[in-house]
C-alpha cells in the first residue's frame, strides 16, 4: 500500500507527458503540411542567433518595461523548473527533497527560486494590470478580443498560482523550515498556519504544484504560450538574407528562361513536370513553406509587430500579428480536419485567403519590413503577405486596377508609368 | 545656360572599346519623374567634379522589375531582371551605382541568382567612398548650421542595414543632423514601397506619408533629407500638406551639390 502514491504520480506523470508528446507530433505533422523551405547560410550564424535572440533575449529590451519584466519571468520559469526535477524524483521514489542532500548548497538553491518565484510573481501582477488595465494600444487591437485576450490572461493566472503553490508547499513544509536555509520568502509565510494540519497543507500544495504544472505543459498546446518552445528552433530558422532581398520563384526561372532561349526546345521540357508547380504563390496554408508555418505557431501574439506597421498606424486592416495568427488557426483548422477525416484532408471549401486574410489588408502592405524588424523571435510577417500577393497577381490577376496599369507599362515601356523606353536618357538636355 | 550634361553611354564606351569606373544606374524615377530628375543631374555633376568615369544604359535601361516583384508579380520581375542581366553581362558591368533604393536592393540582391552578379553601392555609400579616396571634398557651404533631419528609405536602412553613409556625408555638411524619434531601424515607411507608389492606398483614417512628415517636423528641421527619390515624392507631398514653404526636402546628393554651388 506503501507505494500507492508513487503509482498515481508515475501514472500522472506519463499521462501529463504521453499527451503532451501526441500534441507536439500533431504539431509537426501540421508544420509539415508546408513546402520545403530554403535554408540558406550556415548554421554557425544559425545557432547564433537561437543563442542571442531566444536564450538570450536580445529584442526583447527594445521595450525595456516589458522586456525586464519578460526576462523576470523568463528566467524565474526556467530556473525554478530544475526544482521540477526533484519533485518527479521525489514522485517516483517516495523520498522528500532528495536534493537537499547536497548541504548548504541547498539551501541558496532553494532560496534563489524562492527570490525569483517572488519577482515573478510581481511581474506576472503587472503584466495583468498592462493587459487588463493600461489601456496599451496593441493589446487592444480587434485581432485580440475573444480567445487570445483570455488566453493570454489565462497564462498569467496559472503563473500566479504555480509560483503561489511553490511558496506554500515551502512554507508548510515543518522540515524545510526547520533546517532554516533556502526559505528567505517562505519563512514569512510559515507563522501563518500555526495550528493547522501543515503537512496535510504542504502535501496538497506538493501535489497541485506538479498537476499544475503538467496541466501547463498541455495547455501549452492550444496557447501562444507555445513561444516558450517554439522561438528556440524559430529563431534558428530565421532568415539570414538582408531583409529587402525577396526568394525568386525557381519555377518562374525555369519557363522565363524557356520563353527568351530560343535553343530551348519547349516540348522537350514539358516532360519534366515535376518543376512546375500547380500553383504560383498562397492561397492557403499548405502552399506556404514549413517555417513559414512553424513562424505561425510560434508567434507571441505580443503585437510588437504591428504597432510598427505603417499600413496599421494609419488605420489600414493590416495587422501583421493577425496574418500570423489567422495562418496558425487556419493551420489549426486544417490539422483537426485531418484529424476527423483519419488522416487525409478532405476540401471544407475554405482557405486562408478570403475566409481568413482579405484582398484589402494583403494590398495594404509597404514592404516597409517594419514588422519582421520589431519581432522579438524573428517572425517574417511580409514573407506570407507577398506569397499571397504572388497568389492574387499570377493565380487570379486580381490586382488593384492601378497595379495592373503600371505592371502593363512595365510591360511595354520598361518604366512603371507611361513613358517611352527611348526617351530614358532625355533628362540630360532638359 | 550651356545646362547641357556630359553623360556617356555604356555603347559609347564600348564603341571606344573602354570600361568605365561604374555604370550609374539611373532607375525609372530617376529618369522620368520630374523631381527625382534633378537628384540624378545633381548626382552626375558630382560624379563630374569627382572626375569619375562613368557610363548610364540610356535607352537600354529597363525598370528593374521591383514594383513587379513586390505587387506579385514574379514573371514580370523575372521578364525584366533576365532581360536587364543580359545586357548588363554584355557590357561586362562589374560596378553600379544607383541613386533609388528600391533599384539598390534588387540589383544587389535579387539579380545574382539570376545571373546578374555586380558590386551594387547606394550613390550614398558611393559618395562616401569618394570622399574617403580624397576624390571628393563636401563644404558645408549654405548649408553650414542649418538642422537637417534624414528619413531612413526602407529599402536602404532596414532592407540592407545602411544607416550611417548618408549620415556621414550631411555631417561633412557641417550641418546639425537632428534624428527623429524613429529612426534606423524604426524608421517609419514613407508609404510608398511594395508598389503602394502606384496606387491608391486602403481606406484608413490617415496617409502614411502625412504621418512620417509629422513626425519629421516633430524635429523642427529646415530640411528633411532623404535618399530616395519615392520617399523624396512622398515627403514633399507631406510638407506641401503641413509645413509648405517651411521645410525643404532634398536628396543627399542634392545637398552636397548645391552646397558645392554645382
Ligand atoms: S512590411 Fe507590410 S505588414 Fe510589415 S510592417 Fe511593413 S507594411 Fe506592415
Ligand atoms: S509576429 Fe512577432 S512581433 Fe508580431 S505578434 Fe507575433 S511574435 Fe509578436
Amino acid at each position: 500500500m506503501n507505494f500507492l502514491p508513487n503509482v498515481i504520480f508515475a501514472i500522472i506523470l506519463f499521462i501529463g507527458i504521453g499527451f503532451f508528446v501526441k500534441n507536439i507530433r500533431k504539431l509537426k505533422r501540421n508544420i509539415y503540411l508546408g513546402k520545403d523551405a530554403n535554408i540558406s547560410g550556415d548554421s554557425k550564424t544559425r545557432w547564433k542567433n537561437m543563442a542571442r535572440i531566444a536564450l538570450g533575449q536580445s529584442k526583447m529590451v527594445s521595450r525595456p518595461i516589458s522586456g525586464i519584466l519578460h526576462i523576470i519571468v523568463y528566467i524565474g520559469f526556467v530556473i525554478i523548473n530544475i526544482e521540477v526535477l526533484e519533485i518527479i524524483i521525489d514522485g517516483l521514489f517516495g523520498t522528500h527533497r532528495i536534493f537537499s542532500g547536497i548541504g548548504s548548497l541547498y539551501g541558496v538553491l532553494i532560496g534563489t527560486f524562492e527570490i525569483l518565484a517572488a519577482l515573478v510573481f510581481i511581474a506576472v501582477v503587472i503584466f495583468w494590470f498592462r493587459r487588463n488595465v493600461v489601456k496599451i494600444k496593441r493589446f487592444l487591437s480587434s485581432e485580440m478580443k475573444g480567445w487570445p485576450k483570455l488566453d493570454g490572461n489565462l497564462i498569467l493566472y496559472f503563473e500566479i498560482v504555480l509560483m503561489g503553490l511553490f511558496i506554500l508547499m515551502n512554507a508548510t513544509d515543518a522540515e524545510f523550515q526547520s533546517m532554516n536555509s533556502g526559505n528567505v520568502i517562505s519563512q514569512f509565510f510559515a507563522p501563518m498556519f500555526e495550528g493547522y494540519n501543515i503537512h496535510l497543507i504542504e502535501r496538497v500544495a506538493w501535489w497541485m504544484h506538479i498537476i499544475g504544472i503538467l496541466i501547463f505543459l498541455n495547455y501549452l498546446y492550444y496557447s501562444k504560450h507555445l513561444h516558450i518552445l517554439l522561438a528556440f528552433p524559430n529563431t534558428y530558422f530565421g532568415n539570414l538574407n538582408p531583409k529587402g532581398q525577396f526568394n525568386n520563384l525557381e519555377a518562374v526561372t525555369n519557363e522565363v528562361k524557356l520563353m527568351m532561349d530560343p535553343n530551348v526546345d519547349p516540348f522537350a521540357a514539358t516532360a519534366d513536370d515535376a518543376s512546375v508547380p500547380d500553383k504560383f504563390g498562397a492561397s492557403d496554408v499548405q502552399d506556404l513553406n514549413k517555417i513559414q508555418l512553424l513562424n505561425a505557431y510560434s508567434c507571441t501574439e505580443c503585437g510588437r509587430c504591428t504597432s510598427e506597421c505603417p499600413a496599421n498606424q494609419t488605420g489600414k486592416k493590416l495587422s501583421p500579428r493577425k496574418i500570423m495568427m489567422d495562418t496558425r488557426d487556419r493551420l489549426v483548422e486544417v490539422g483537426r480536419n485531418i484529424d476527423a477525416n483519419k488522416g487525409t484532408f478532405v476540401d471544407d471549401g475554405k482557405q486562408l485567403l478570403g475566409d481568413y486574410i482579405t484582398n484589402e489588408e494583403l494590398w495594404a502592405c509597404t514592404s516597409c519590413n517594419a514588422c519582421v524588424e520589431a519581432c522579438p523571435i524573428s517572425i517574417d510577417p511580409l514573407s506570407i503577405i507577398l506569397e499571397m500577393r504572388r497568389y492574387l497577381v499570377m493565380e487570379q490577376s486580381a490586382a488593384p486596377m492601378e497595379l495592373n496599369t503600371m505592371m502593363s507599362n512595365i510591360e511595354n515601356n520598361g518604366a512603371p508609368w507611361p513613358y517611352n523606353q527611348m526617351d530614358r536618357l532625355n533628362w540630360k538636355n532638359e | 545656360m550651356s545646362d547641357v550634361l556630359k553623360v556617356p553611354t555604356m555603347a559609347e564606351f564600348m564603341a571606344q572599346g573602354k570600361q568605365p569606373e561604374v555604370l550609374f544606374w539611373v532607375g525609372c524615377a530617376g529618369s522620368f519623374d520630374d523631381r527625382a530628375k534633378k537628384i540624378t543631374k545633381a548626382f552626375v555633376k558630382l560624379l563630374h567634379k569627382a572626375e569619375v568615369d562613368f557610363a548610364v544604359l540610356g535607352a537600354e535601361e529597363s525598370c528593374t522589375g521591383d514594383p513587379a516583384k513586390r505587387a506579385g508579380n514574379e514573371f514580370l520581375f523575372q521578364m525584366q531582371a533576365v532581360t536587364n542581366i543580359e545586357v548588363l553581362n554584355a557590357y561586362e558591368v562589374k560596378k553600379i551605382v544607383t541613386a533609388c533604393p528600391h533599384c539598390f536592393n534588387t540589383l544587389k540582391n535579387e539579380y545574382p541568382s539570376l545571373g546578374g552578379d555586380y558590386q551594387v553601392m547606394h550613390h550614398t555609400q558611393f559618395l562616401k567612398s569618394l570622399l574617403d579616396e580624397g576624390r571628393l571634398t563636401i563644404e558645408g557651404g549654405k548649408f553650414t548650421g542649418k538642422r537637417i533631419t534624414f528619413h531612413d528609405p526602407c529599402y536602404l536602412g532596414r532592407a540592407n542595414d545602411v544607416y550611417e553613409a548618408p549620415r556621414d556625408l550631411i555631417k561633412k555638411l557641417d550641418a546639425e543632423l537632428v534624428e527623429m524619434k524613429n529612426c534606423r531601424k524604426k524608421g517609419l515607411c514613407c508609404g510608398a514601397g511594395g508598389a503602394q507608389m502606384f496606387k491608391d492606398a486602403e481606406p484608413g483614417n490617415k496617409e502614411v506619408n502625412i504621418e512620417r512628415t509629422e513626425q519629421a517636423m516633430e524635429t523642427k528641421p529646415q530640411i528633411i533629407a532623404a535618399g530616395c527619390p519615392f520617399c523624396n515624392t512622398m515627403m514633399t507631398d507631406g510638407v506641401k500638406n503641413k509645413a509648405e514653404g517651411q521645410i525643404e526636402v532634398m536628396d543627399v546628393a542634392e545637398l552636397i551639390a548645391n552646397a558645392n554651388d554645382l
